[in-house]
C-alpha cells in the first residue's frame, strides 16, 4: 500500500509551485527565487536546472530506507502508508542518517539550540487526512503525480512503451537501493540529472546487516575460546595453590 | 611533594592552560550558539574531527587496555602485569573522554541516554553505543582496585577482584565488538567512501589496527611515564610487545593489500590526488617504515628506537582513521572540510585533560607497580608491603 510520487522531468516547466507549496505547508520561510535553491533545513523540496532540464529533488522515501536502519534510536521509520517520517523527540543529533543517505537528502538545523534533522515527509499529516502531498496538488502540469506505487509504476511503464523516443528507457527508483517511493522518468540518462548513478540494487542496510549478524556467534564462540584459554593456561595457578596447601600442613 | 621535576612540567602546564582557555571559549560558543557557529560542519559534511579524531582515534588509542588484560589474565602471561594497570587507566580515560567528545558533537547531547531505552538493533551505531557504555563500566570496575585500595575499602575490593576473569573476558569481547563496529559504521557508504578505504573488511581492518596501536600506545605511555616519574622502564616487556606489534602489522598489511588488489583499488595509485597522497602517507608511516624496523633487535631493544617506531605506528593509525572518516568522504561530498580552530581547541582540550587526569591518577593512586615487581596474581597490588607507603 505504499503511496508514492512519480516525477516526469519531461513535463516540468520550472514554475516552482511545488517548492512554494512545500514551504507553505511546512511553515518554512519563503524565498523570492524558487528555482535552483539547495536542500536545507528551510527547503525540503527543490527544483534544479541541469542543462535545459528541470529536476525536482526531495526525499526518495525509500522502501528500505538507509536512514531508518542506521538511526541508533529509531527516530526515522518507514510507515505502512509510504512516507519515511522523523520523530524529533527521539533524535540525539548524531547525524548518522545524513552520512548514510545515498541521495544526500537529510539536512540539519545547524543554528538551532534544539536542532532537528529536516527532510520532506511526503506530507504524511495531509495524507492521514485523506489529502495528497502539497507538491503534487500544486503542480499545474501534472509533472508530479501522487498514487499507489504499483499504479504509478504501471503508468510509468506505459509512458515508456508508448513514447519510447521521448524517454530514457528506465524508471529511476524502481529498483535502486531496494526501490524507492519516489520514481523518476527522464529524457536523458539519470546521472545527467544529478541523481546518483552507481547505486546498488540491494538496499544498503544489507551491508551492515551482514556484519551485525555475525555478532551473536562472535560473542558466544569468543567467550568460549577465551574462557577455554584461561582454563587451559590456569595450570600454574592450580599448581601454586596445591603447593600452598601442602606447605600449610 | 617533590618539586625537582616541575621545571619541565611548567612549559607543558602553560601549554595546557592556553589550550584549556581556548577550549573553554569554544565550549561556550558551541553550547550557546550551536554547532553551526562552533564548527565547519555542513549538510554535505556532517561529521568532522570530533567524530573522526575524538571518537574514532580516541577509542582506538585506548585499545591497549583490552589487549593487555587478555595477555595477562586469559593467556596467563603474567610478566606483563607491570604495564597492565596504566593501560587500563589509559583505556578508561580514553573512553570517558570519547563520551565527553560526544557531548560536544551530538546535536542534542542531553538525549545521549536514549539508546538505553530506544532500541534499533539494525543500527551499527546502536551497537557501538551499547558496547561503549558496557565497556566503560567494565573498565571502571577493572580500574577500581586502584581507588578502593587508596581508600581502604576492602570488602568491595575483594568482590571486584573475584570478578576479574569474567570482567576481562567481557572486556575483550566488548572491545572486539565496538572496535570493529566503528569500522562497520562506514559499510553503509559504498558509493561515498573512496576505494582506498571502503571495503567489506572495514570491521576487520579496524579491529586489527586497534590491537596494533594498543601495543604502540603501551610502549608510548611507558616511555612518557618513566621519563616523567624518573622510573626505570620495563624494556624486556616492551621488546616483546614490539615483536607482537610487528606480527599484527604484518597481518594488517597482508589483509589490506589483498583487499585492495582484489577490488582493483590499487589502480587509483596512478591518480595524483589528495587521496593518493594521504593514503601513501598512512601506509608508509603506519606500516612500511615501522614493520621492517621492528624486525631488527637493535631497534626493539633500544628504548628510543622502539619509542620512535611506536610514534610512527600511532601516527599511521591516526591518519587511517582520519582518512576513513574525512579524507575518503570529501571527494563525493562536493565540499572541502577543514576543522575550525574551535573544533581543534575542543579536541586538544580533551586530550590535555586526559594527560592531566592520567598524571594525577599516577601520582595519587596505586597505578604503577614498584620496580621490585612482586609476582602478584590479581588486579590489586594487594598488600601493604609493596613499598608504596613511601611514595609522595
Amino acid at each position: 500500500m505504499s503511496q508514492s510520487i512519480l516525477v516526469d522531468t519531461t513535463k516540468c516547466i520550472g514554475c516552482g509551485s511545488c517548492v512554494a507549496a512545500c514551504k507553505e505547508t511546512n511553515g518554512l520561510p519563503p524565498s523570492n527565487n524558487l528555482i535552483d535553491l539547495n536542500l536545507s533545513a528551510d527547503t525540503l523540496n527543490v527544483v534544479q536546472t541541469h542543462g535545459s532540464i528541470l529536476v525536482r529533488r526531495f526525499c526518495m522515501h525509500c522502501q528500505e530506507p538507509t536512514c531508518a536502519s542506521v538511526c541508533p534510536v529509531g527516530a526515522l521509520r518507514k510507515t505502512v502508508a509510504g512516507p519515511v517520517v522523523y520523530d524529533a523527540g527521539k533524535c540525539m543529533g548524531c547525524r548518522y542518517c545524513m552520512m548514510a543517505c545515498p541521495f544526500g537528502v537529510p539536512r540539519y538545523e545547524w543554528k538551532a539550540a534544539l536542532p532537528k534533522v529536516k527532510k520532506c515527509t511526503m506530507c504524511a499529516p495531509r495524507q492521514a487526512r485523506g489529502q495528497q502531498p502539497a507538491c503534487t496538488e500544486a503542480c499545474p502540469v501534472q509533472a508530479s503525480i501522487f498514487g499507489e506505487r504499483n499504479d504509478l509504476l504501471s503508468q510509468a511503464e506505459k509512458r515508456l512503451r508508448e513514447e519510447p523516443s521521448k524517454y530514457f528507457q528506465h524508471i529511476y527508483g524502481k529498483e535502486e537501493v531496494g526501490g524507492t517511493s519516489v520514481l523518476y522518468l527522464s529524457a536523458v540518462p539519470f546521472e545527467q540529472l544529478g541523481l546518483p548513478a552507481n547505486l546498488p540494487r540491494d538496499p544498503l542496510p544489507l551491508l551492515t546487516f551482514r556484519a551485525l549478524s555475525k555478532i551473536p556467534n562472535l560473542v558466544t564462540l569468543g567467550g568460549l575460546l577465551l574462557g577455554g584459554i584461561w582454563w587451559i593456561t590456569n595450570r600454574r595457578e592450580e599448581v601454586a595453590r596445591a603447593e600452598n596447601k601442602e606447605s600449610d600442613h | 611533594m617533590n618539586f625537582s621535576k616541575l621545571p619541565k612540567l611548567t612549559f607543558w602546564r602553560t601549554v595546557l592552560v592556553l589550550i584549556l582557555a581556548a577550549g573553554f571559549y569554544s565550549t561556550v560558543l558551541r553550547f550557546v550558539k550551536g554547532l553551526g557557529a562552533a564548527t565547519n560542519l555542513s549538510d554535505q559534511f556532517p561529521w568532522g574531527i570530533w567524530i573522526g579524531f575524538d571518537v574514532l582515534c580516541g577509542v582506538g588509542l585506548a585499545a591497549g587496555g583490552f589487549t593487555l588484560a587478555a595477555i595477562v589474565y586469559v593467556f596467563h602471561i603474567e610478566r606483563f602485569h607491570a604495564v597492565l594497570r596504566p593501560s587500563i587507566l589509559t583505556a578508561f580515560l580514553g573512553y570517558a573522554l570519547v563520551a565527553v567528545a560526544l557531548l560536544f558533537d551530538l546535536g542534542k547531547p542531553y538525549n545521549i541516554w536514549h539508546p538505553l531505552v530506544m532500541w534499533n538493533p539494525h543500527s551499527v551505531m546502536f551497537e557501538v553505543a551499547w558496547c561503549v557504555m558496557l565497556y566503560l563500566t567494565v573498565l571502571a570496575l577493572e580500574f577500581s582496585p586502584a581507588v578502593l585500595e587508596r581508600f581502604h575499602l576492602h570488602t568491595p575490593l575483594r568482590v571486584v577482584k573475584a570478578a576479574t576473569i569474567p570482567l576481562v573476558i567481557a572486556g575483550v569481547l566488548l572491545s572486539t565488538l565496538h572496535q570493529s563496529s566503528l569500522g562497520s559504521l562506514f559499510l553503509i557508504v559504498p558509493t561515498k567512501l573512496h576505494p582506498y578505504w571502503y571495503s567489506p573488511l572495514l570491521p576487520v581492518f579496524f579491529f586489527v589496527s586497534a590491537v596494533g596501536v594498543g601495543m604502540a600506545m603501551v610502549i608510548f605511555e611507558s616511555n612518557l611515564s618513566s621519563r616523567a616519574l624518573g622510573r626505570e622502564i620495563e624494556m624486556p616487556l616492551l621488546e616483546v610487545l614490539g615483536r607482537a606489534m610487528a606480527v599484527v602489522l604484518a597481518i594488517y598489511g597482508l589483509l589490506k593489500f589483498q583487499d585492495l588488489w582484489g577490488r582493483g583499488a590499487l589502480s587509483h595509485l596512478r591518480e595524483p590526488s589528495t587521496e593518493t597522497l594521504l593514503f601513501l602517507l598512512e601506509i608508509t608511516l603506519g606500516l612500511l617504515v615501522p614493520l621492517p624496523m621492528l624486525l631488527f633487535r637493535k631497534v626493539r631493544e633500544d628504548r628510543d628506537g622502539l619509542f620512535g617506531v611506536s610514534v610512527l605506528v600511532i601516527t599511521g593509525f591516526l591518519l587511517n582513521r582520519l582518512n576513513v572518516s574525512i579524507t575518503g568522504l570529501e571527494g563525493s561530498s562536493g565540499v572541502h572540510y577543514f576543522p575550525r580552530w574551535t573544533e581543534v581547541a575542543v579536541t586538544l582540550s580533551i586530550v590535555g585533560v586526559g594527560f592531566l587526569l592520567f598524571s594525577l591518577a599516577v601520582r595519587y593512586l596505586n597505578v604503577m607497580e614498584p620496580s621490585t615487581g612482586h609476582g602478584i596474581r590479581d588486579m590489586g597490588y594487594g598488600t601493604r608491603d609493596t613499598g608504596l607507603a613511601t611514595r609522595p
